[in-house]
């Protein structure tokens, strides 16, 4: 049971990876490792900052 | 060979060899069957092994050898996902979720509707260019300009422009970029204003996939916010939802009268979507149709791959057809070189080399990984491309130049129709014609160029053998036609922001406060100057008596082969500046290529003495008429007239640009080549220095 909901929450990050969804969990992951000292942003800001900049350079989407 | 994880180019084994000896052998005889059969209707599963085989071959032996020879990959070396990791832009990741977000980045409706479009010719160049074409070419920008990328820290395409071959290549890369786009997003609207024109099932499924998004975008936002599969969920099925819903509107004749829309009223509204996209914020509206997309994409792929395999339909259309003379109805132009330019995407596409050097090369957690990405996820786009060419061919020729010639060449009922493809030699009577539109739930399919509903068609055939029958034939062909749709406008929103953002970036030079991303005049004006832009072209297109698709395709995919002569330029210079000049022809070759095909093509354009192929010659012919006092068929007033002869200089006028700007380039890269060849200047590679991956406890 543990093991089966194991498995479908590792897919639905799979999945979630794929199409480009913001990683809010693997951002705060990496600002605790890397930059203890500061705050990271919140879940919110992050999502903002991350969609606002994927749709600014030509590359996001193709024909 | 200096690391283990470079990958060794010959096999390793005497059964290897045996085995990779079958693999070529299979492929060579599916190719010769192909080839050689005439009459015989042919299964489409030589295509299929045909086409696998040399991705095989080409992944496993030419990828291998641009991997260990040119870049001497080395997992050793940390990539700049894990020099720069930042957790948002640069973020290490497995190498097969690279390759779906790389695949759902690249794949769009380019390589569904190029060769669709290219079937005129029958299906045996089509086939034969896209699988060498993307060996030899697309894969290999692609996989080149990943790891050039990658190599410097993630340097998109103009940048690398600029710092390797220099200011003036740099700055015509993105001129030419912004034009590029311009024509892109019209011809792509052009194809979705040309599947909905008069279909009122069609046009309230796809209105529908609007509101659907902006309540999955209010859905992550307010109600559980970063609950993407949820919302994607939810949209999924309202999206199922919308079709049914669109044949409910399309049985009500009051409704679907109000629903039944002209091209020029799609137009506008696809325009309006456009500009609001580029305005509102992109959590809105961008976001969740990206989701939405990327899923339809994948399971559209896989959902193709299995009905084809099931399915498996003998190809209707003969492997070469009268029109490689260059008197074909969809598009003008002969053989040579017009379907190396039609099947863009596929085979090779410029517009890649801007995502390989995009999001692409901040999340690769091994420099190997970069093969499978880079040369893998292009043989998969390829493959989509013959999927595409099967559903087109497996439809009989009648039917497929019903749907994709002109109202110029076919008239309007379905017997003038039926009389001009039994002239071109194809037989299809008035009565399958209005059976097959009735199937389909359309009161007509004469004459939708663009590709999409010829391909919808094709698909439906396919798809209702496996799955509902002949009665699923309606909304077989409205879902296609749904995520056909939904790709292109998922293109249409996301470039028209990008386009947006670019011109920002231009004007900022000449008045700074026109930069300011946030400040709303200049978001107001920019968007809808880039509206305006390939607004024109899109206008133009639905209002050309000769379909628009006609003129508009080939310059699309000559402006895309030519950005893709840029990407190879720089993949070229880079090589050289490597100290790899003897390898460089991995480059040269699909740069010459391209280079011979898209001067061809554009000098056609230009100066073709045809007025069906030549802008000029065109324009002149109907300058003539103007002169004369008389109006060409199709032509509604003088003032129209007057306004086609503006746009075939404006079509030849941007045509020309292109090629100068290639030439420009090349020019450029010429220059530099030569004077690191010469030894004038010394190869200095602008490439990240080699650290090794500092050794972490464990390991």
């Amino acid at each position: 049971m543990r093991r089966a909901a194991e498995l479908l929450a590792r897919a639905a990050w799979t999945i979630r990876r794929v199409i480009g969804a913001p990683d809010y969990a693997a951002y705060l992951a990496h600002v605790r490792r890397a930059h203890p000292d500061r705050a990271p942003l919140t879940q919110a800001a992050f999502v903002r900052d991350v969609l606002a900049r994927k749709y600014e350079r030509p590359g996001s989407r193709c024909c | 060979m200096t690391s283990p994880s470079v990958r060794v180019i010959a096999p390793r084994s005497t059964v290897a060899a045996l085995g990779w000896a079958l693999v070529a052998l299979l492929g060579a005889g599916a190719l010769a069957t192909i080839a050689l059969s005439r009459g015989e209707p042919v299964s489409a599963i030589w295509l299929l092994v045909a086409a696998l085989c040399t991705y095989a071959i080409g992944y496993r032996f030419y990828s291998a050898f641009i991997a260990a020879r040119i870049f001497a990959l080395d997992d050793a070396r940390p990539t700049p996902a894990e020099r720069l990791a930042d957790g948002r832009d640069f973020v290490p990741t497995n190498r097969w979720i690279v390759f779906g977000h790389h695949f759902a980045a690249i794949a769009g409706p380019g390589p569904l509707v190029g060769p669709t479009l290219a079937a005129q010719f029958g299906y045996l160049p089509g086939v034969l260019w896209i699988v060498v074409g993307v060996v030899l070419g697309g894969a290999v920008q692609d996989f080149v300009i990943l790891c050039s990328s990658v190599r410097r820290n993630g340097k998109s395409l103009g940048q690398m422009a600029r710092d390797e071959i220099g200011p003036v290549a740099g700055f015509t890369a993105m001129v030419a970029v912004l034009g590029i786009m311009v024509v892109l997003l019209a011809v792509l609207a052009l194809v979705v204003v040309n599947a909905l024109r008069s279909s009122p099932w069609g046009t309230v499924t796809i209105g529908l996939t609007i509101p659907i998004a902006m309540l999955m975008g209010v859905y992550m936002r307010w109600l559980r916010p970063g609950r993407v599969l949820e919302a994607s969920a939810i949209g999924l099925v309202l999206l199922v939802l919308s079709l049914y819903a669109g044949r409910w509107v399309a049985e009500q004749p009051q409704l679907a009268s109000l629903f039944t829309l002209s091209g020029r009223t799609l137009a506008v509204a696809i325009m309006i979507y456009g500009f609001a996209a580029s305005v509102i914020p992109v959590w809105l509206l961008l976001a969740p149709r990206d989701y939405l997309s990327a899923f339809v994409k994948i399971g559209v792929v896989i959902a193709l791959a299995v009905g084809i395999l099931v399915a498996l339909p003998p190809l209707q259309m003969p492997a070469l057809t009268r029109f490689t003379d260059g008197t074909g109805p969809v598009f003008a132009g002969a053989l040579f070189p017009f379907a190396f330019i039609t099947i863009a995407c596929g085979s090779i596409s410029g517009f890649h080399a801007l995502i390989a050097s995009g999001t692409t090369p901040k999340l690769l957690a091994r420099e190997g990984d970069a093969r499978l990405v880079g040369y893998g996820g292009m043989l998969v786009e390829s493959f989509v491309a013959v999927m595409a060419l099967i559903a087109a061919c497996a439809l009989t020729p009648g039917v497929y130049f019903a749907i994709n010639a002109p109202v110029s060449a076919l008239g309007t009922t379905a017997q003038s129709a039926a009389a001009a493809i039994a002239a071109w030699g194809f037989v299809v009577t008035p009565l399958e014609l209005e059976t097959l539109a009735r199937q389909v739930g359309e009161s007509s399919l004469l004459s939708r160029t663009g590709g999409a509903p010829s391909l919808a068609v094709g698909m439906a055939h396919i798809f209702s053998r496996v799955l509902g029958g002949d009665s699923a034939m309606a909304l077989w062909y409205h879902f296609a036609i749904m995520f056909e749709a939904l790709f292109i406008l998922t293109t249409v929103d996301a470039d028209t922001r990008v386009g947006r953002f670019m011109l920002q970036d231009l004007g900022k030079h000449v008045w700074p406060r026109f930069g300011e991303t946030s400040w709303t005049p200049a978001v107001v004006v920019s968007s809808g100057l880039f509206v305006a832009m390939w607004g024109h072209f899109l206008w133009q297109g639905v209002n050309d008596p000769l379909g628009g698709i006609n003129s508009l395709w080939p310059l699309f995919g000559i402006s895309n082969q030519l950005l893709a002569a840029v990407a190879l330029c720089v993949a070229t210079t880079i090589i050289i500046k490597m100290g790899k000049a003897r390898h460089a022809w991995v480059t040269l070759l699909p740069l010459t290529w391209i280079l011979i095909v898209t001067m061809t093509a554009g000098y056609q354009k230009l100066f073709s003495p045809l007025p069906r192929l030549g802008f000029f010659a065109h324009a002149r012919l109907l300058e003539a008429a103007r002169d004369g006092g008389t109006l060409p068929a199709g032509v509604a007033s003088a003032t129209d007239l007057g306004r086609m002869i503006a746009n075939d200089y404006l079509d030849a006028a941007v045509a020309a640009f292109f090629l100068l700007a290639v030439l420009v380039v090349i020019a450029d890269s010429a220059r530099e080549w030569w004077a690191v060849v010469k030894g004038g200047k010394a190869a200095q590679s602008t490439e990240i220095p080699f650290v090794p991956r500092p050794a972490v406890a464990g390991d």
